[in-house]
């Protein structure tokens, strides 16, 4: 009985998607060969991507690279500006969670810069920077922390007091409080941040690297928008939103884990 | 400090507790006196609601009294400290930290300047105190209630507070498991000599554990009623609580307290205040326990 209901949901759960995919494949194919014809066909798309997804890290020239050798920089950049996000976004979350006084005078600054694109940020990046590189980096990083320090914030509020009292019953160094209690109680909250925060970073850097030229996925596809290869946008398309899903997938089975222990 | 043994070791005098400002306050903990001698143990049984709580964590040091004063040998209570160790009512064990490690904080922060091997060890000992040595390397979730408040009278204990304050320790419990850990509680009292301030809602748990019973009245403005010292030799039998004469007369006059003045006196006040006032500090009351 077991053993049938187990192989049955293995099934639904490969056949099901796969009628999704198929499903999407063929309207994408009425709507190329009826409504758009600049919409290239699935099977056009295939035959023009072709070296880029069979040879993935294959480096013809600056600007015809394998799909994961552009996902890979942008994976780099991405990596940088959220590590300087979560560098940022932890201790800054903290701080709002802790004090009544901080929450009360920042948070207002807080819900107004949180909304603002990632457009915006580059030129004011660029501006201070005055290079691509780490006009980049501050993009992706004033962007992607905010989740972050929302959620740490969220998490250093939801201790409970009990934790707390008997931190203080049994006396406990500032140091060992932190790390003992509050740290890992605030821990699960904060990893929920960390992984819409890594989202967010892999939303803005695509913008990032159209509007510097950054070689990256990013700035393949703009450049091959630029040189009318239409097939190339969706293949970076794919290729963008799988690298996500993969990201998304390995954050929240690390978070699945910590919130188990 | 050796003359202090018969004298009041833990000592509340006048002490009055409330919550809120104005018309909307509310007195938990009115004129509480209590004295303690040093290795009592004093059970201090009340209505659910009426303050308990409060008490506990004034005698903690976890929050100051509006009025009055807290002396623990002679020093005025000023905030928690490791002299004073409590047993909360709902276990607050670290959930991320095993039974072992549990103890083990509390080892390592009040006995800092001992080799490793030592706080250890005295972590061991005392999870084997309260026969927990085999579930040493269990989270907090894995455990039973029954299993969760050992630990935690593990930690309380491993600390070596000079009192041990329990708050309704045994009350999430089933009465199986109640039975088994109040028969602990009094082996372990008789080993370690502690002065204990236990706290319940339970008369018959008061009349196998305590030296000394103190009824609190219902709330709010809770006080204490007369003291009922338990002349009756240990190790008590609980299978004798319900005929023999001596528990009758103890829990007969704990109740009487209990149901009479007791419970008088808290209808005496409310009626004595506004409506709205007396619904207020209601609500108030039992969120502060």
């Amino acid at each position: 009985m077991t053993t049938k209901a187990k192989f049955r949901f293995d099934a639904s759960a490969i056949f099901l998607p796969g009628i999704g995919v198929l499903l999407l494949l063929l309207l994408w194919a009425i709507t190329s060969s009826t409504l758009s014809k600049n919409l290239p066909s699935p099977a056009k798309t295939w035959e023009v991507s072709k070296p880029f997804v069979t040879a993935p890290f294959e480096k013809r020239g600056e600007l015809d690279q394998g799909v994961a050798r552009f996902a890979w920089y942008s994976l780099i950049l991405v990596a940088k500006g959220y590590a300087i996000a979560l560098l940022l976004g932890a201790p800054l979350g903290f701080i709002l969670g802790w004090s009544k006084l901080f929450s009360k005078s920042f948070d207002p600054i807080i819900q107004v810069l949180r909304p603002v694109s990632p457009l915006a940020w580059l030129p004011l990046g660029l501006v201070l920077f005055e290079k691509s590189h780490p006009a980049a980096l501050f993009t992706i990083a004033i962007c992607a922390m905010w989740p972050t320090v929302l959620n740490t914030a969220l998490g250093v509020r939801s201790i409970p007091q009990d934790y707390l009292n008997v931190a203080r019953v049994l006396q406990l160094s500032p140091a060992k409080t932190f790390f003992k209690v509050l740290l890992p109680a605030a821990l699960p909250y904060m990893f929920t941040g960390f992984r819409l925060s890594l989202g967010i970073a892999w939303l803005v850097i695509v913008a990032v690297e159209m509007l510097t030229g950054t070689p990256g996925i990013g700035g393949f596809l703009w450049q091959e928008y630029n040189s009318l290869i239409y097939e190339h946008i969706i293949l970076c398309i794919l290729t963008i939103g799988i690298v996500g899903f993969v990201l998304d997938r390995l954050m929240s089975a690390v978070e699945h884990r910590l919130k188990a222990a | 400090m050796a003359d202090v043994t018969n004298a009041a070791f833990l000592e509340l005098s006048g002490v009055c507790k409330g919550y809120g400002k104005g018309d909307a306050r509310s007195e938990v903990l009115a004129d509480i006196d209590l004295s303690v001698a040093r290795g009592e143990l004093v059970c201090i049984v009340g209505y659910s609601g009426a303050g308990k709580t409060t008490l506990v964590s004034l005698m903690a040091g976890l929050s100051a009294p509006d009025r009055g004063t807290i002396t623990l040998a002679g020093k005025p209570v000023k905030g928690p400290s490791a002299e004073r160790g409590v047993v909360f009512q709902n276990y607050s064990l670290l959930p991320w930290l095993t039974a072992f490690e549990n103890v083990y904080l509390a080892v390592d922060q009040r006995f800092a300047s001992w080799p490793k091997a030592r706080k250890r060890e005295h972590a061991e000992k005392h999870l084997a105190l309260v026969n927990l040595a085999a579930a040493r390397d269990k989270r907090p979730s894995e455990l039973s209630g029954g299993m969760r408040q050992r630990v935690a009278l593990a930690r309380a204990l491993a600390a070596d507070p000079e009192v041990l304050l329990m708050d309704e320790p045994l009350s999430a419990l089933d009465a199986l498991t109640r039975a088994t850990l109040q028969d602990e509680i009094a082996r372990i009292w008789e080993q370690s000599k502690k002065t204990v301030v236990l706290i319940t809602n339970d008369v018959d748990e008061a009349l196998l554990l305590a030296d000394r019973i103190i009824p609190l009245s219902v709330g709010p403005a809770a006080t204490f009623g007369p003291a009922v010292a338990v002349p009756i030799p240990r190790p008590r039998d609980r299978k004798a609580m319900n005929h023999d004469a001596r528990f009758k007369a103890v829990r007969n006059e704990v109740i009487e307290y209990l149901l009479g003045p007791g419970r008088r006196r808290g209808a005496a006040d409310r009626a004595a205040a506004p409506v709205a006032l007396a619904n207020a500090s209601d609500s108030d009351t039992v969120v502060a326990a």
